[in-house]
């Protein structure tokens, strides 16, 4: 089905059962443990054994021995991979760094080598055994150190090239209120729960891998590149992935290790990642150092409006693309924004939850706050005299639907804004200054094709397959719901299978594109399927109308079941997009309010209230909606007052390789959170009028708690993450 | 305990250590958490009941309960997120009290009672606490999630039991299940899909129900 004119009145409008706040339908078997995840097959092929990966211990060089010898030798071992047992590996097109190090090591914990034993503890044990000489060579991993040489990335995506609109040095020149300040973001890691974890099968030159990934298409088309052999050989199976957060959209090291060592093996082989290794074998959100410009009249209308953004790689990477909401979210008639990328040796960079948007609208949205102090304004007051209906940089392109000032209004009114002092530091209670903050939430909406299959049996009962994945976002429930409003059947009546790659190819789960995606690919087979049975009971497709289990037309009413007299009937389809995205900018929107209190004694930040009114299109479930947004909101805190990746400078690593150092919210540090979405339907989305909202709740939540400990304080942190002892110097006297 | 002089050193010079520890090791190839192993693995017999059932395991010594559990019994509902008790994914009921099962030896635990998320409660009869769940939606990816459980059961009970935590105002007054109460000490389990909120409420309604 191509998608290429505004969705007009469609099923799903019955909103019957999407729009519906159900219970998760995977719920009962992820409160049971039932569900299965990637290392826990352990009934799907016999005889599986276990590999443990160990990792490079310098960040850039080469290994100049390796001695396996010894752990050849080690008691239950079956296998030892290394680059060399491997032979010639290509690098997947996602992966900016080789999986498998040797004789080049190209960052730390970068896999060096795989032991496969009969358990657990002797491969632990035998790798324990691997003496690796390595020969250290000199790299780069200080961001700031290597600012000055950083580059326009390379590559021919126009997203990635500088903006300029009017005369942007002229009208910052001559603003009669200007700010220009620079903000820092770590590195930070996605710590999603579940390990990156693979069971890997050989069947004759047949592959078949248990793995835990976002994009289950990437998956086989890179991993073929990998091993050099075709696509059609290999089957991922992924039903139930522990969180990804951006950091298991790539082929990763367990996947072609698996792979490498069952096939060396000759048994099937199992391989989670360590948690120690996580964090510098994967990818991680990079750091940055942006800086903003902005130029206003007296009055608080934005006249210049200026965003540069530093960060670094590994050759051959990309960007923190920090600057692409500046292009979008304020007016202004002079405009510039450029990224700058610096060659690091640190581990690859790459995308964590909402790319670009997260660490950028913690800098822009806390600049918006200094601006609007500046100008005597209400930080509410200034972003909607900003506020603007068509994208700034083309201004004949509307936006699809924007009802930005509408968030800002629903929750100054129910966040009680209008009790916020605008001088910072003047409410307390008892040892606690009390801080309110907000900022504008801010997300493109990317449509990707999706495709899906769907049957109707003799009993009624319909089944989905589609290769789309649920990392927690509640696909399953979703796409459940989109089929049994299509169909007219109850949810249980509803079987949805997910993850596989014999399934048909999905938009897969990433950049807030999966749930409106996915299940727009489920209508469009939906409505095939509605024609088949249409056909099949003699009715008109177009007047018939499928409910309660049967299909209606005229007077003629028959049950949906009786269309599979002569066999169950299977419908496929892939939504496709025309220009629909192209013509109208697509956006979501939101507003963030936070209140902090912040010890005026030990300047201990602790989050009190937290709101999000977020403007994002039909919500298909507001309970898993709700859930998206309040957990990124979580992470947003996180990112704001406790997350970062400590560099060791000299040997290029994050030393806090952890979860015990790598701090992320515990519950103590999240308070009740309360989400408004708007009522609305944006036809340009897709059939569904639905739009993405998981990476929503996370893009300027950093900077209202940033705004928030300000408002608290006085005190004006522009280096993420707020701790404390950034804080305690300044903090106004304790009397 | 600790002497004055070791809490001089703060979280930021331990780091600064532990990455130089890091560091030195690294040219040789690594650190060595443990002594490297010479013959054959130390087998050892040991028995345990989980979920009611008792098993007599012959076990590899350096086998973990959770792994035990895991690998050996396929109790798979039981999860490995960290493997160094820094995440309570991996958190089961032993002898009635909430412990990290990757932080104990299976052999430790000869005559124990284990309780997993299976022996809470499966798909058609779901503990209280797990319909709570589904219903606050306390979860997301749900790996975390048996381990935020079977330590939601146990907190309960500890604070019915008038065991204090940090954020207790009186240490041997009767004890309330209220959300600072739940929040301190539901704070060894990790959710980084962020599911807290939802969590608290989940739990809140079990204890109102258990009155």
């Amino acid at each position: 089905m191509k998608f290429d004119k505004p969705a007009t009145d469609n099923p799903i409008d019955r909103l019957q059962v999407v729009g519906q706040p159900h219970d998760r339908i995977d719920g009962a078997r992820k409160v049971t443990g039932t569900a299965r995840y990637a290392y826990e097959q352990h009934d799907v092929v016999a005889n599986q054994a276990y590999g443990y990966v160990l990792g490079a211990g310098i960040a850039k060089g080469r290994i100049a021995s390796i001695e396996l010898d010894a752990a050849r030798k080690a008691p239950g071992v079956l296998a030892v991979v290394t680059a060399r047992e491997a032979g010639d590996l290509k690098k997947g097109p996602r992966n900016t760094a080789c999986l498998l190090a040797g004789p080049e090591v190209e960052h730390y914990h970068q896999a060096v080598a795989l032991v496969v034993a009969e358990s657990f503890e002797q491969a632990r044990a035998a790798a324990s055994l691997i003496k690796v000489e390595y020969v250290a060579a000199e790299g780069a991993f200080d961001l700031n150190a290597a600012k000055d040489k950083a580059v326009r990335p390379e590559g021919d995506d126009p997203s990635l090239n500088d903006t300029h609109v009017g005369d942007f040095a002229g009208a910052f020149a001559s603003a009669p209120v200007s700010l220009d300040e620079t903000y820092t973001t770590p590195d930070e890691s996605h710590a999603m729960m579940e390990p990156h974890a693979t069971l890997a099968a050989w069947e004759g030159d047949k592959l078949t891998l248990w793995t835990a990934t976002q994009m289950v298409a990437w998956g086989v088309t890179d991993m073929a590149t990998t091993l050099g052999i075709p696509k059609q050989n290999i089957r991922i199976v992924s039903p139930f992935i522990g969180g990804g957060f951006g950091g298991k959209l790539f082929l990763r090291a367990d996947v072609l290790l698996a792979a490498l060592g069952a096939r060396l093996a000759k048994r099937p082989v199992k391989v989670a990642l360590t948690r120690p290794l996580m964090i510098n074998n994967t990818t991680h959100r990079p750091a940055t150092i942006q800086r903003i410009r902005l130029g206003a009249t007296k009055e608080g209308k934005i006249t210049a409006i200026g965003h540069e953004s530093w960060s670094g790689d590994l050759k051959g990477g990309g960007p923190e693309v920090a600057v692409q909401q500046t292009r979008l979210l304020y007016a202004g008639a002079n405009r510039m924004t450029a990224m700058r990328l610096a060659e690091l040796d640190l581990p690859e960079g790459n995308a964590m939850r909402a790319p670009g948007e997260a660490p950028g609208l913690m800098a822009l949205e806390m600049a918006m706050d200094e601006m609007a102090e500046k100008l005597g304004m209400d930080p509410i007051a200034f972003r909607l005299l900003n506020d603007t209906q068509v994208d700034p940089e083309k201004p004949k392109r509307p936006f699809s639907m924007r009802r930005f000032d509408e968030c800002f209004r629903v929750g100054a009114e129910r966040f009680g804004w209008s009790q916020r002092s605008a001088q910072p530091g003047r409410m307390r209670e008892g040892n606690w200054l009390i801080g309110l903050g907000v900022a504008a939430a801010f997300r493109n909406n990317l449509v990707m094709k999706s495709g899906a299959r769907v049957s109707l049996d003799a009993k009624g009962i319909v089944t989905v397959e589609t290769d789309m994945t649920d990392i927690g976002t509640g696909s399953y429930t979703i796409i459940g719901q989109t089929a049994s409003e299509m169909l007219g059947v109850d949810l249980d009546k509803v079987v949805v299978k997910l993850g596989d790659s014999a399934f048909p190819v999905s938009a897969g789960s990433g950049g807030q594109w999966g749930g409106n995606s996915s299940t727009a690919g489920v209508y469009a087979a939906c409505v095939k399927l509605r024609e088949a049975v249409a056909q099949k009971l003699g009715i008109n497709s177009t007047e018939a109308i499928f409910a309660g289990g049967e299909v209606k037309a005229g007077n003629r009413s028959l049950s949906l079941a009786s269309a599979t007299e002569a066999g169950p009937l299977t419908a496929e389809d892939t939504i496709e997009y025309g220009d629909l995205d192209e013509t109208h900018q697509q956006s979501t929107f939101g507003a963030h309010f936070v209140e902090v209190g912040v010890d005026v004694a030990t300047a201990e930040t602790r989050v009190r209230r937290m709101l999000a009114v977020c403007a994002a299109g039909r919500i298909l479930n507001p309970k898993t909606a709700r859930s998206q947004v309040i957990g990124a909101m979580t992470m947003g805190v996180g990112a704001a007052l406790m997350e970062e990746l400590a560099v060791d400078k000299r040997r290029g690593f994050f030393v806090n390789h952890d979860l015990a150092s790598y701090e992320v919210p515990v519950h103590a540090d999240i308070p009740h959170q309360e989400v408004v979405f708007l009522d609305e339907t944006d036809p340009m989305s897709s059939p569904m009028k639905a739009k993405g909202v998981g990476e929503l709740g996370i893009c300027g939540v950093g900077a209202a708690v940033a705004n928030a400990v300000y408002n608290a304080t006085g005190v004006r942190v522009r280096d993420y993450p707020l701790t404390l002892d950034k804080l305690l110097a300044r903090m106004p006297d304790a009397a | 305990m600790p002497t004055p002089r070791q809490l001089e050193m703060n979280r930021r010079d331990l780091m600064v250590v532990a990455g130089a520890c890091a560091a030195f090791s690294t040219t040789a190839g690594g650190a060595r958490a443990q002594p490297a192993p010479a013959g054959e693995p130390v087998l050892s017999e040991v028995s345990f009941s989980v979920n009611g059932r008792n098993h007599r395991l012959e076990l590899d010594t350096r086998t973990t309960l959770l792994d035990a559990l895991r690998e050996q019994l396929h109790l798979t509902g039981t999860k490995k997120g960290c493997d160094h008790g820094q995440c309570g994914a991996c958190t089961v009921l032993l002898d009635g009290q909430r412990i990290n099962s990757c932080l104990t030896l299976a052999i430790m635990n000869a005559g124990a009672e284990i309780t997993t998320i299976e022996g809470l409660g499966g798909v058609d009869n779901l503990h209280p606490m797990q319909a709570a769940f589904v219903k606050h939606d306390g979860f997301q990816c749900g790996y975390c999630t048996p381990g935020q459980i079977c330590s939601g059961v146990a907190v309960l009970d500890e604070i019915k039991a008038g065991i204090p935590s940090h954020v207790s105002h009186d240490l041997t007054g009767a004890m309330a299940p209220t959300a600072a109460e739940i929040r301190e000490r539901m704070s060894g389990n990790i959710c980084r899909c962020g599911a807290y909120s939802n969590i608290v409420e989940a739990m809140t309604e079990v204890a109102g129900r258990q009155g």
